[in-house]
């Protein structure tokens, strides 16, 4: 049984298709990433798996439950966060209480402050800060403190929208290998990205996104290595 | 930390109670008919309604305009279950009576004030708190105004006495009654702002969708912000009640509300110390220190231009239109007044090139 199943899952948003009929699979350990061009849908998808948005049809099972009807409350308890695109952390918050509020279903205080320190490990600039407006932050900062709120939910699967958009290359490098640890600590990651190589590299297994269908699917190493793949996405062209 | 805590607590307590015993001493020494009094005893009121808005308007992110509503159901209620029941026939003159025949006490009274105040908003809020920011203030407006009518209506003058005066209820003298009501109940909102649910209200103000995706009910915290809100206004139109001595809903027009709002307003949306402070200088502006504007003065024989009955209020509006253009963010913006802010400044006073502005009131 995988981990995260989707099948058939249908968007419309006012009589726009954005999603037709989609499925994938995400094993518990894995990292998978959701790669293709604007307007795919990739963020629909992560999206409904969230129930921020009602899907029209096909369903979605979390470790063999269907949560495809479930609010997004009882998601987050079961389990499953997202990082949101654009970073979107509350801006007149300080960064502790961002990172307060990515533990907001929980109640074990002790464990929380734990995770709380296991954060700042994670991300030191981020204890530096912890007293200062989340809004204060840099572009890069706010991106680990979005990562770092989504891990104070205790999720098993994290799922990530373009956590790389906007961010300097370097920093962009931090947080692939921020990825890589959080994934290595035994957490799921389903990654979206439009860095396609970066994902790519890091990531078990990928599906490609093409207006609202998975049209193609394989190992990161398949994916990186197909010519069509490079040709619309890794910005190489045919000799 | 806990040490630094503690202190904290002590000195807060000792400047509250330093504060009920100066204005103790003042009502011994001063006559009770000075304007002082006037202006503490409406401030209080204005005071806890202010921070009640503020926790919407400030603290969740919700624009209502629903304040004065609030207050008329706080303040009938209180009066209807208050006036001793051998008053009731000469209130009640037109209504035989009315049909509440009973007395509770005056502490109990305020427990239902707020009870009726937030049953209402949660009805009200189950329909209007779908919708968002201005169509929001006006669902919610009007929505005050369809209860001031509403309590003005014949066929409920047995309870609510028609359009007619409701008095004879107990009521206070002393400045300190409001001021201990009013503190009691900012300081329970005070710990309700700083508690989880405090943090997942300015998690919605901040970002409805990031909120939501934390796994925060949207529409179980704005409901649950609109009846705390609603029950502490019905609080403070209880003691609004109690210090006018009368009651009726004609008085509770939008107008109240705007007042509130520019209190709100004027001392900083989100900051609970500037919607005190500034609901007692509004309140001193308007009944006292521009007073004087109001009366015709004549220095010798020179009578000194402008200065007739309603000039006050031009005034009043420039001095409003200057704040709100020099200190856009109301007299606090989002800090608080606290103790640590206060050194705070003096220790940066020093320290030149410390050009971080700490946030107060940790």
């Amino acid at each position: 049984m995988s981990m995260l199943e989707i099948k058939d899952l249908k968007v419309n948003y006012g009589g726009i298709e954005a999603l037709k009929g989609i499925g994938f699979e995400v094993e518990a350990g894995e990292i998978v990433t959701l790669i293709g061009a604007n307007g795919a849908g990739k963020s629909t998808t992560l999206r409904s798996i969230m129930s921020v948005v009602k899907p029209s049809g096909g369903s979605i099972f979390f470790e063999g439950e269907d949560i495809t009807t479930m609010n997004t409350q009882k998601i987050v308890e079961r389990g499953v966060v997202l990082v949101p695109e654009g970073r979107r952390v509350f801006p007149n918050l300080t960064v502790l209480e961002n990172l307060r509020i990515g533990a907001y279903l929980r109640n074990d205080k002790a464990a929380i402050e734990k995770d709380v320190e296991h954060v700042y490990s994670l991300f030191p600039r981020l204890q530096e800060r912890h007293w200062q407006e989340a809004g204060t932050l840099s572009g890069g900062e706010q991106q680990m403190l979005a990562v770092g709120r989504a891990l104070m939910a205790k999720p098993r699967l994290i799922m990530m929208d373009e956590p790389s958009l906007g961010l300097a290359p370097l920093v962009v490098k931090d947080i692939f290998s921020i990825i890589r640890r959080i994934n290595d600590d035994g957490t799921t990651v389903l990654l979206i990205e439009q860095n396609a190589n970066a994902a790519l590299k890091i990531a078990n297994r990928g599906y490609v996104m093409e207006t609202g269908r998975v049209t193609m699917a394989g190992t990161g190493k398949e994916l990186l290595e197909d010519e069509a793949v490079k040709q619309a996405y890794l910005g190489k062209s045919k000799e | 930390m806990d040490q630094k805590k503690k202190t904290d607590l002590i000195v807060s307590a000792s400047l509250i109670a330093f504060i009920l015993i100066v204005l103790f001493v003042l009502e011994k020494i001063m006559p009770s008919g000075n304007m002082l009094f006037v202006v503490l005893k409406k401030g209080a009121i204005y005071a806890l309604v202010a921070v009640s808005m503020n926790l919407l308007n400030g603290f969740t992110g919700l624009f209502s305009l629903g304040q004065a509503g609030f207050m008329l159901i706080g303040a009938y209620t209180y009066a209807i279950f208050t006036i001793p029941t051998e008053a009731r026939m000469a209130v009640y003159q037109y209504f035989d009576g009315g049909i509440v025949q009973f007395t509770v006490p005056v502490f109990v009274a305020f427990l239902l004030a707020a009870a009726v105040a937030g049953l209402f908003a949660f009805l009200i809020g189950l329909p209007v708190l779908r919708l968002k920011s201005d169509y929001l203030a006006i669902a919610t407006l009007g929505f005050a105004e369809i209860i001031r009518a509403f309590f003005q209506w014949d066929a409920l003058g047995p309870v609510t006495n028609g359009s007619n005066l409701l008095r004879k209820f107990p009521t206070f003298d002393s400045v300190l009654f409001p001021f201990i009501v009013s503190g009691v109940c900012i300081a329970i909102i005070v710990l309700l702002i700083n508690s989880s649910y405090g943090r997942a209200f300015k998690a919605i103000r901040d970002d409805e969708i990031a909120a939501e995706a934390m796994g925060i009910n949207l529409f179980k915290h704005k409901e649950m912000a609109f009846v705390i809100s609603s029950a502490f206004a019905g609080i403070s139109g209880a003691l609004l009640a109690m210090y006018q001595t009368t009651v009726q809903a004609a008085a509770f027009k939008s107008a109240m509300t705007y007042e509130i709002l520019l209190i709100v307003v004027i001392g900083g949306i989100g900051s609970i110390t500037g919607s005190c402070l500034a609901s007692f200088l509004f309140v001193a502006c308007s009944e006292w220190w521009l007073r004087f504007l109001d009366n015709e003065t004549f220095i010798g024989a020179w009578q000194v231009p402008l200065l007739r009955s309603g000039f006050r209020k031009v005034v009043f509006s420039v001095i409003i239109m200057i704040m709100v253009l020099f200190y856009n963010r109301g007299i606090m913006g989002t800090r608080e007044f606290s103790i640590d802010s206060v050194t705070g400044l003096l220790k940066r006073r020093r320290l030149p090139g410390d050009k971080k502005m700490k946030k107060g009131g940790k």
